[in-house]
């Protein structure tokens, strides 16, 4: 069933029921004397009409087309697609704790603070921050929160000429989106060719309008921003202040911290780093930590320790006020909370020295094959620059990576950073074994055989998937966004 | 990679062709081989005024979507507007597929540019 390819409306029959109710022995009314006229619907709605094994096949075998990290290997670079452990899973759907309601009085529900009051401190304290915040629903969301936390420092400080943010060209896209949608002027940056920062291009960039860098470290090419202390010098001493993009956290736990490094603000990724479920809709978590300089500007409410317990403070008058309804995905903090829990201290500077530890591996056995721009220790990700090929050959990253697929892989996150033409962006996270690298590793120098033997084979590839090669020229032009005129 | 005699280029990886007064302005072949497939180009409207080192179009191909900045400063007088309906042009030939036609404003703008050699050697180091 790999090839089942239908929609559920294909499956529907005529009067086709799972389940059929009894008679109400309530008395019946008709639905016109209960709804105005004008909100009924003239016609009935065409959903489909089906069995429940029905359904249950349709979307079971939807599923089985899946490729997730509960199926394989997933060195998706700058994504830390590690291994999401079950306890995770059985402390979120606690009773006492999954059947709570947002509304139920405190008291009822200090258990549940606690553990929001716990992680907010353990986060503070990874980050070398001082306060954190729940509520962003995901990394993006964690950026505009910071950044606006950052426009309200400027502001109740009268300082309304500061308007533009520093981003390097190397930086995730959402930094830039990011600065645009807070309202503030991007100024990007040209990097090093070790994607590390320009520091006489940012000296350039620095004027009295500065409000604010946007930066990785690691950097996005895996590599340890080692200029930090000097950077944040620069940016204070202007008046502006240093936010610190998360994504990269998984490489530095308990080794180094943001907020030792110089930063006023940083998001995590609790998706990535913290083990909470990732791809497929998540949802995520982008909690932000700040220091107490900017801790009044959290969104409200934080979860503070009470004379009695715990409970949601709203007292707070220069609060950028709430960023998502009720306090986050709650759900997904009880999974982050169990993780680091459940690692400790001791275990979450392991799998951070274990991430790096087998991205360097990979790194060394493959820049045989590939070229390898930045020829240095990395972090917990590397950036390979294509094939060690003629370029003549034709045979580009996007073929390398299509041909992974038939190799059963998902492949590296590919064409980003667009520092590198070619890049190919692999992070293993350390919860993969040596045997799973050195399989992917022997998948690697495969491809670069045929490569050469075959090249016919990496252009069309991949084969053994439900989808072949996909026209991503036709995709991007012909936007097809039903599936058909009329079901 | 191909690159045109008779033409300037930029470190941005646009070239210029020089007539007079007007300016024809494409991207390299360079440029488009590393761009990938060309999905899409936003043009500037006829009669903008745009300033050296702004931009002036968008490019998108399947890898990423970049900026274009003008190379010379002044008024766009005509846009090739085929490259809307049909943007793999530029993937085709970069050099016949010019994007706009620019009447500068100081033609000291092109003072900054460079030889087809320098641009080779450029080019040569970004590899």
């Amino acid at each position: 069933m790999r090839n089942y390819d239908k929609v559920i409306y294909e499956v529907s029959k005529k009067g086709r029921r799972a389940y059929r109710l009894p008679e109400s022995d309530v008395e019946m009314k008709p639905v016109e004397s209960l709804i105005p006229e004008a909100f009924l619907r003239k016609e009935e709605a065409p959903l489909p009409e089906v069995s429940e094994v029905d359904v249950i096949r349709h979307y079971t075998n939807l599923s089985n087309k899946n490729y997730g990290v509960d199926t394989g290997f997933y060195p998706l670079g700058s994504c830390t697609m590690k291994y999401n452990p079950k306890i995770n899973e059985d402390v979120a759907a606690m009773p006492g704790l999954s059947q709570l309601h947002p509304y139920q009085p405190e008291k009822t529900i200090q258990g549940s603070l606690e553990i929001m009051y716990e992680l907010q401190k353990a986060l503070a304290e990874i980050g070398g921050m001082d306060e954190t915040t729940l509520q962003p629903a995901a990394g993006a969301h964690g950026e505009l929160t910071g950044i606006l936390i950052i426009k309200a420092y400027h502001q109740l400080k009268g300082d309304f000429h500061r308007n533009k943010i520093i981003t390097p060209d190397s930086s995730h896209g959402t930094n830039p989106a990011t600065v645009a949608t807070a309202g503030y002027e991007l100024v990007e940056i040209p990097s090093n060719a070790d994607g590390s920062v320009n520091l006489e291009a940012l000296k350039e960039a620095i004027d009295e309008n500065l409000a604010g860098l946007m930066l990785t470290n690691p950097s996005t090419l895996g590599l340890f921003e080692t200029q930090i202390g000097e950077i944040a010098k620069l940016i204070h001493e202007n008046g502006g202040l240093l936010y610190y993009d998360g994504a990269n956290m998984n490489a530095i736990m308990g080794k180094s911290r943001p907020g030792d490094m110089g930063f006023d603000v940083m998001h995590y990724n609790l998706h990535k780093t913290f083990s909470t479920p990732h791809g497929g809709g998540g949802p995520g978590s982008g909690a932000v930590a700040v220091k107490q300089h900017l801790a009044k500007f959290l969104p409200k409410p934080v979860v503070v320790k009470t004379g009695e317990g715990y409970g949601f403070d709203y007292d707070r008058p220069e609060s950028i006020g709430k960023i998502k309804g009720f306090y986050g995905n709650y759900g997904i903090l009880l999974r982050a909370y169990t993780y680091i829990k459940t690692m400790g201290r001791d275990g979450l500077k392991y799998a951070s020295e274990t991430a790096v530890l087998n991205a360097n591996y990979m790194m060394h056995q493959l820049k045989e094959d590939y070229k390898l721009p930045m020829n240095q220790v990395c972090k917990h990700e590397f950036v390979l620059d294509g094939l060690k090929m003629d370029e003549l050959s034709g045979i580009r990253t996007l073929d390398v990576a299509k041909r992974l697929l038939d190799y059963g892989y998902h492949p590296p996150t590919v064409y980003f950073p667009l520092i590198v033409h070619e890049a190919i962006m692999i992070e293993p996270t350390e919860t993969e074994s040596r045997e799973t690298l050195d399989e992917f590793i022997a998948a690697m120098k495969a491809i670069a055989r045929e490569a050469k033997e075959d090249p016919e084979l990496l252009k069309n590839a991949p084969y053994n998937t439900p989808v072949r090669r996909v026209n991503e020229v036709l995709a991007a032009k012909q936007l097809v966004l039903k599936y058909k005129d009329s079901l | 990679m191909k690159v045109m005699e008779g033409l300037l280029y930029s470190e941005d990886h646009e070239w210029v062709k020089v007539e007079g007064k007007v300016a024809t302005i494409g991207i390299s072949d360079f440029a488009q081989h590393q761009l990938g497939d060309i999905v899409f180009v936003e043009l500037p409207e006829v009669a903008d005024e745009i300033a050296k080192g702004e931009v002036f179009g968008v490019i998108e191909s399947v890898k990423a979507a970049s900026d274009s900045y003008l190379p010379v400063g002044g008024k766009v007088v005509e846009v090739n507007s085929a490259l809307e309906d049909e943007p793999e042009l530029i993937n085709q030939d970069a050099y016949e597929n010019w994007i706009v036609k620019i009447e500068m404003e100081d033609e000291g703008d092109l003072s900054g540019l460079m030889s087809p050699e320098a641009y080779e050697e450029f080019c040569s180091k970004e590899e």
